[in-house]
């Protein structure tokens, strides 16, 4: 079972999923990621349950990168759950979407998102973008401890 | 990409070198509209305040905040910024020369949006603030940006 973990990718789309991947493994970002496909699994994973029991909870993702839709659980009630349990209410979190016109940007930084992301549509700028993000809160943030 | 970039950015600073290097990247470089400087917390405060009365219009997109400063300190204006709910979406960068893990964690858990530490070279400054720019200037949608 994985122990450590840099990155949690929470993404239900495959392929964006892979690019996420593909772009922050060639800035050697992805050493310590673990991708899960939905919010359900994500809680599951941050919180040490269901079939991630047994995980130590202290082991916290340096950076979550969050989609906001998703099926089962989305990314706001995701978002929610984790800032408001003082075991990871302060593990940066990244909101991913792929809309354009998103409602929820409002809310999500009222609920305490570090930032928030439009996924770009065409292939190199979802790179430049995904690299630019791998960069910022991997590289230059100091993540608390 | 798609961002926009802000309009507005408050960059509360009282050491005037920085204010002059932060000045020329963010103004030179035409990345943002309207730079306003508090140059210690009361200051930054008042002028928070008086952005809400003015119905939000005045207020920034974006707030670049040092933690050491006269009057207050950033800790405390940050805590002033994110319990109060016309500011609390505007998101805050902790820019500082501190890379003292307590004044991270209580950056954090005073729900700063991310803490930079600000290299002493020259070189790395500015290196720091194009990645800073490309990021946050570049793919981030600030909560202004949102049509509702």
């Amino acid at each position: 079972m994985i122990t450590e973990v840099d990155i949690l990718l929470v993404e239900d789309n495959a392929s964006d999923a892979e690019m996420t991947i593909d772009a922050l493994k060639s800035n050697g970002l992805a050493n310590k990621l673990k991708h899960v496909k939905d919010g359900a699994a994500a809680l599951d994973f941050i919180f040490a349950e269901g079939e991630y029991v047994g995980r130590n909870i202290e082991n916290r993702p340096k950076i979550i990168l969050l989609d906001v839709k998703m099926p089962r659980v989305n990314g706001i009630e995701v978002l929610h759950k984790i800032r408001n349990d003082d075991r990871t209410k302060n593990i940066p979190v990244v909101m991913l979407t792929s809309s354009k016109e998103d409602p929820d940007i409002k809310t999500c930084y009222e609920l305490g998102v570090n930032s928030y992301v439009v996924k770009p549509v065409e292939f190199e700028e979802f790179q430049k973008a995904i690299t630019a993000l791998g960069l910022y809160w991997m590289i230059v943030n100091q993540q608390p401890k | 990409m798609q961002s926009m970039k802000p309009n507005h950015i408050l960059l509360v600073e009282d050491n005037e070198g920085d204010i002059f290097l932060l000045k020329e990247a963010l103004e030179e470089r035409k990345i943002v509209n309207k730079l306003s400087i508090a140059r210690d917390g009361l200051e930054a405060v008042d002028f928070l305040q008086m952005g809400i009365v003015a119905a939000d219009k005045d207020l920034p997109d974006l707030i670049l905040l040092d933690i050491n400063l006269p009057r207050m300190n950033g800790h405390e204006v940050l805590k002033f910024i994110k319990i109060n709910d016309h500011l609390k979406r505007i998101p805050v960068i902790i820019l500082s020369t501190s890379s003292n893990d307590a004044d991270i964690i209580t950056a954090y858990n005073n729900h700063a949006n991310c803490f930079i530490t600000k290299p002493s070279e020259l070189t790395d400054f500015f290196i720091m603030m194009r990645i800073i720019e490309t990021f946050w200037f570049g793919i981030v949608r600030l909560p202004n940006e949102s049509s509702v």
